[in-house]
């Protein structure tokens, strides 16, 4: 019973991770029907960013675990938000009419510059970040106990604030319908005076930004990371977007979540090597039973 | 050139590969009119309008259009390709570079011209009243900081925006269905939301493609009125392509008979009605299926 509580404790902090990197996924392909492969590797940016900005802080004498934590969260989303920007500008744009595949492939190439960037500017070897934030809250559950540490708490909190945000810029402000007419038909928007371009750029920068929160939050939690981190992660969270629809907002977070809980039960209490497996089978399953995801809708032939 | 034109245009050509879709076409619409782009089926109406609103790129000529105070080269703000001249003259050089960054046919909305399509496109999950609130963007300064803190400002310009949503709404007879989406409605009350739609961006001159295309008599009529209330009440320029000849004759100002990409014949409707070439080109062609009382 205990193990049960404690994973699916464990399953919806790593899933709203999951679902706050499936963001980024899923709107960049509503809005330009493309996948970005170079997102995971956004986020593995946003890991360095802030091992970055947490060395900064702290050698500016600041040692109050709340100040650090918003400072790098901060820093960490608004420089990421212009990696996303600069992507967009120097990989996608100059492609925009072009077909789908090239942009694809533009996509990869991009990822693995990223990637190697990286590498060669910070090194190959696993870097790390001291835990900054210890401590846990623990109830005991019949003759074992659970234990939620603070920093998944946090995780959680900030995942959903920050989904929480999203959906209502989404839902209600003037850019968040900009972003849906710009999505429904793109050149109708631009007919109507939307800058779509303008639009696509701020998809993309929104969708870094998300990937940034879950960066600090992993990385705060995990401590250590490597030039690769973005690759499984993003895969995953691509598989999040996929279960919920893609294209869907809410199916994204929706995705994540499931895909987090299930991965985290499995492993608990069947095997946790088989946990990828188990994660990849769930989604060709809900695929062969709902061919456009959990929340998707099914694709109409535009006449 | 003069304010009682709103739109020029001279030596427009359109060439899609080898096919001449448009060939030197040249008319001027005059500020306030109801004017009409007829002509048979294929002649190039709609790529006309295409070009017109920068949903193509014209090949060749010059679309003025002349709203808000200003002069704009619909041609011009899709951005063209660099001509030699422009590397001896940086003022040029920058004006081009602007527009091939930040050009495209958003500008051609904000200088003052809006369009409806002949096939419906709405934003067709999106509510009636979001429809004509994304139309407005531009003209309501709400900044995306003012939206999350909710700022007085940005109260009164959302309550100002949906003030006109409802005025539009009541001139399409719509209100009723202000909060369905704009997919679930009749097709004839798509066709008058696309209209709304298109007057909530604040044009000086709106192009309608076929607005009765798929309407009964009444609706027809309906139709007819409203566009008169467009340019009585609300000073804009309507330009319309239109097959039912029963309502171009009624409403039009000013016709312009287009055939095989070029202009055939312009002139008020009486002239038109009589025009040899006119008759020719609809009888001659498709005298069968093309119902002409003119």
């Amino acid at each position: 019973m205990d193990i049960v509580l404690q994973q699916l404790v464990n399953g919806l902090t790593l899933g709203s991770v999951y679902g706050l990197i499936a963001i980024g996924y899923t709107m960049v392909y509503g809005i330009i029907g493309m996948i970005n492969f170079a997102h995971g590797d956004v986020y593995m940016v946003s890991a360095y960013i802030t091992a970055i900005a947490i060395a900064l802080l702290t050698f500016f004498g600041i040692e109050s675990f709340p100040i650090i934590i918003i400072g790098t969260l901060f820093l960490t989303v608004a420089v990421t938000g212009a990696y996303g920007w600069v992507i967009e500008r120097v990989a996608y744009r100059p492609l925009r009419n072009s077909s789908r595949l090239s942009v694809l492939i533009s996509a990869i190439g991009m990822s693995l510059i990223l990637q190697n960037y990286v590498q060669l500017s910070q090194g190959a070897n696993q870097q790390g970040v001291p835990t900054l934030l210890t401590g846990a809250i623990r109830f005991s559950v019949g003759d074992g106990f659970v234990q939620i540490t603070y920093m998944k708490l946090l995780i959680l909190l900030i995942s959903l604030l920050g989904m929480g945000v999203l959906t209502y810029v989404i839902q209600k402000t003037k850019l968040g319908r900009m972003c849906r007419a710009t999505q429904q038909d793109r050149k109708m928007a631009s007919i109507l005076g939307i800058d779509t371009d303008k639009v696509i750029s701020t998809v993309f920068v929104i969708g870094a930004m998300m990937a940034a929160l879950a960066g600090v939050l992993i990385t705060l939690d995990y401590g250590a990371f490597d030039f690769y981190v973005g690759f499984i992660i993003g895969i995953k969270a691509f598989t999040a977007a996929v279960l919920g629809g893609i294209g869907s907002l809410p199916g994204a977070m929706l995705g994540g979540l499931i895909l987090g809980l299930s991965e985290a039960l499995f492993a608990g209490l069947i095997s946790s090597d088989y946990k990828d497996v188990f994660s990849f089978s769930l989604l060709v399953l809900i695929l062969i039973i709902r061919p456009s995801g959990l929340l998707g809708k099914p694709e109409v032939e535009k006449v | 050139m003069s304010q009682e034109h709103v739109l020029k245009v001279e030596n427009l050509v359109m060439h899609f590969g080898g096919i001449k879709a448009l060939n030197d076409v040249n008319f001027d619409i005059q500020r306030g009119s109801v004017s009409a782009l007829i002509g048979p089926n294929g002649a190039g109406k709609t790529t006309v309008f295409n070009c017109l609103t920068g949903f193509y790129k014209a090949t060749g000529g010059k679309i003025t259009l002349s709203a808000g105070g200003k002069e704009t080269s619909v041609i011009k703000v899709l951005g063209e390709p660099f001509q030699p001249a422009d590397f001896f003259s940086p003022v040029a050089f920058v004006r081009r570079l602007k527009y091939k960054m930040f050009g495209g046919s958003h500008l051609v909305n904000r200088a003052g011209l809006a369009r409806t399509f002949q096939n419906i496109r709405l934003f067709k999950e999106m509510s009636v009243v979001e429809n004509l609130l994304v139309a407005q963007h531009m003209r309501v300064n709400r900044s995306l900081i003012a939206g999350i803190l909710n700022t007085k400002a940005y109260q009164k310009a959302e309550e100002e925006a949906l003030e006109r949503v409802f005025y539009w709404l009541g001139v399409v007879d719509l209100v009723d269905s202000a909060n369905r989406l704009a997919g679930e409605l009749s097709y004839g009350q798509q066709r008058r939301l696309e209209i709304a739609r298109a007057m909530c961006t604040n044009p000086e001159i709106v192009c309608l493609d076929e607005p009765a295309a798929g309407l009964n008599p009444s609706e027809t009529e309906a139709l007819t009125k409203m566009i008169r209330v467009l340019r009585d009440e609300h000073n804009t320029t309507v330009l319309l392509i239109e097959h039912d000849m029963g309502m171009v004759m009624d409403i039009s100002d000013y016709i312009v008979v287009l055939d095989h990409g070029e202009v055939i014949a312009k002139g008020g409707p009486d002239d038109i009605k009589n025009n040899p070439k006119v008759i020719a080109a609809y009888l001659g062609a498709e005298e069968d299926d093309e119902e002409v009382t003119l």
